[in-house]
């Protein structure tokens, strides 16, 4: 045992001393500006041997501290790297006049200033919240009234919910076309029959507005409708069976028992609606790209239905203006944080009242 | 429990939940049948069933399969690769860490790192993407510059950067699952000599399965149709392209070619209800268990 031991200590040590070796001989390389092909694997054969040569090291005191850190590390790091450094580089860049790829110099909040004062902007806001509040209402509206459709009694509301939620499981970028399809020929051809209009709803600002309200709602109600069916469910069978017996019609039953029982279920669905219409993006690139045409504060702008989320990835990705693009995206992460905690602290409110 | 209805109220919500149904299928329904038509089928009557014929269908897949902006193919197994190797190593190394961080959070054992490390993964829930996009793509660059490791635009890369933003959730929905099973099993396992690292393959790992389902649907359905992530790292015209990015590069360079555009957008949403259908109760039950928690 005690032979084992050692031999197993001796592997592990060479193996860590191995991966110490790989990652020194890397990181060698790659300040010293060596070109080498062999440095990115040999940091990650590096890392990796070091790891597990620290992991199998048999020490009994100092074991279970080497495990955690070993499983904490893998999620930790890709999460630094990927969410934390950005977001603090983000801040960073938003009061530069970062170009995507480097910076000159400090501008201080001047990218917060120019943007308030560009009308596009302001009409995206505007519009986003719009949006925000149209769906908040609709969505868990037709979501809470369909809920109620599949716990009724009818027959096949396995399918009914089924079919439902299928618009849900598809991306954005796809329906938005197939949408297209749907606003651009099918109903074009039914309002040219029936209307004479000759311009697709699309063309025309506010009823494409509308139209990425409805194809939304199409989207998203069936997924906000099976968690008020979850809730529904969930009420307790004898307190509905005593509100029967006490004489209660089924609407009473609904507006005093019913819903005041799932308060939780509308704070989450109204907080899942709310966050993911202010970030909506797929939808609206897919469906109109932002255009429209629209009068607002005296400017003439052409993307009138144009949302936060695709003006901030306009601004930097297709007019190239990195920090603004930035700078905007701030603003959104500040206005999308104040709205949800102000939403939460709302509906918990009422929740208690209720 | 069901309130009791009339005959006739049954009737009214049947027929009200049927029209629903048809509303929400008819534009499934409105590509199933164009995609059997040609182009000026499709113009001249988009919603009747003349014109169809299963040799267009043929000459619409051919054309759209071979495109090399859309190549179906190529696209469809870099979805799959990337969906399914983020999904099994979000499992595996979100699994490991909550369990260390909900151990460390015990009541009578509480560290503060563990606390921290928590907090930090609920709060970074509420970041929306497009606040680290742009700085992520720069930080991938140079970083992938400096390694020597092309982080943009190749598979590892972008299943790296999915551990990254899938991360917070799965933690979320797993340590609440690992907080309620009994600490006194991993005592008593630990008292029969099993090691530390043994505790969590061998007694919690097999426990898991239920919020490893939940967090395994929530973040492949989240990854297998999310259109901008890959298309910043990938690139629209890059060699490497995922589905939304193959459908929006197609569309972009086939402008009002319906037959061929509802051909391509049947393609991509075929393999995701090909999956609703044989898994449908665990997907929708996913969902529901994901956003209740």
């Amino acid at each position: 045992m005690a032979k084992n031991n050692a031999g197993q200590k001796m592997i592990s040590g060479v193996l860590a001393a191995l991966g110490v070796i790989f990652l020194a001989y890397a990181l060698i390389m790659d300040f010293s500006g060596s070109g080498s092909s062999l440095r990115g694997p040999a940091l990650i054969i590096g890392a990796v041997l070091f790891l597990i040569g620290i992991f199998t090291f048999p020490t009994i005191k100092y074991h279970k501290k080497i495990v955690n850190i070993v499983f904490l590390f893998p999620l930790l790091f890709c999460f630094a790297v990927t969410v934390i450094i950005p977001l603090c580089l983000g801040f960073f860049y938003s009061t530069t006049d970062w170009n995507g790829i480097r910076m000159t110099q400090f501008v201080g909040l001047s990218n917060y200033a120019a943007m308030f004062k560009e009308p596009g902007f302001l009409w995206s806001v505007l519009l986003t919240i719009l949006f925000v509040v149209f769906n908040m209402v609709l969505v868990n509206v037709v979501a809470f009234c369909l809920a109620l459709l599949c716990t009724s009694r009818i027959k096949g509301v396995g399918f009914f919910r089924a079919a439902y939620f299928l618009p849900n499981l598809i991306g954005g970028i796809v329906l938005g076309y197939v949408w297209q399809f749907v606003f651009n020929n099918v109903l074009l051809s039914f309002t040219s029959k029936a209307f004479g209009m000759n311009s697709s709803l699309l063309s025309n600002t506010p009823t494409a507005f509308m139209a990425i309200i409805v194809v939304y709602i199409w989207q998203y109600a069936g997924y906000i409708m099976l968690l008020y069916v979850t809730g529904l469910t969930q009420v307790p069978g004898d307190v509905l069976e005593a509100s029967a017996i006490d004489g209660a019609t089924g609407w009473q039953t609904l507006i005093h028992i019913r819903m005041p029982m799932i308060a939780s279920t509308f704070t989450i669905c109204t907080f899942m609606t709310l966050t993911s219409a202010f970030k909506q993006f797929d939808v609206n690139m897919a469906l109109t790209n932002g255009t429209g045409s629209i009068n607002f504060m005296g400017n003439y702008l052409t993307n009138g239905t144009q949302m936060l989320a695709l003006n901030i990835y306009n601004t930097a990705i297709t007019k190239n203006n990195y920090a603004m693009g930035q700078a905007k995206a701030v603003v959104f992460f500040i206005l999308l944080a104040c709205v949800s905690i102000i939403q939460v602290r709302v509906s918990n409110k009422k929740e208690v009242e209720m | 429990m069901k309130t009791k209805l009339k005959t006739s109220t049954l009737v009214i919500l049947m027929v009200v939940a049927i029209a629903v149904t048809i509303y929400t299928l008819s534009p499934f329904f409105l590509v199933l049948i164009n995609v059997f038509k040609n182009a000026n089928g499709i113009v001249a009557n988009p919603v009747g069933f003349e014109g169809m014929s299963f040799s267009q269908l043929t000459t619409n897949l051919s054309k759209v399969i071979n495109n090399s902006n859309f190549s179906f193919w190529s696209a469809f197994g870099t979805s799959a690769v990337i969906t399914i190797i983020s999904l099994v190593l979000l499992a595996l190394f979100g699994g490991m860490a909550s369990w260390v961080i909900s151990r460390n959070m015990a009541k009578h054992n509480t560290k503060k790192w563990a606390v921290v490390i928590y907090m930090t993964f609920i709060a970074s829930m509420t970041i929306p993407f497009q606040v680290v996009m742009l700085p992520l793509i720069s930080t991938f660059r140079d970083v992938g510059k400096f390694v020597g490791l092309p982080l943009l635009q190749s598979i590892p890369g972008i299943v790296f950067a999915y551990m990254g933003f899938g991360g917070a959730m799965t933690v979320f929905v797993l340590t609440g699952f690992i907080k309620g099973i009994p600490f006194a099993l991993e005592e008593a396992a630990s008292i029969d000599g099993c090691p530390h690292e043994g505790i969590y393959f061998r007694i919690i790992l097999p426990m898991l399965k239920p919020p490893l389902t939940t967090v395994t649907i929530l973040n492949g359905m989240w990854i297998w149709n999310d259109y901008l992530l890959p298309s910043l790292m990938l690139g629209q015209n890059g060699k490497v392209k995922t589905l939304p990015v193959a459908v929006q590069a197609f569309v972009g360079s086939y402008v009002k070619q319906w037959d061929l555009i509802l051909t391509a957008a049947l393609l991509a949403m075929i393999p995701m209800i090909i999956l609703f259908f044989f898994a449908q109760k665990q997907i929708m039950g996913g969902m529901v268990d994901g956003a209740v928690k």
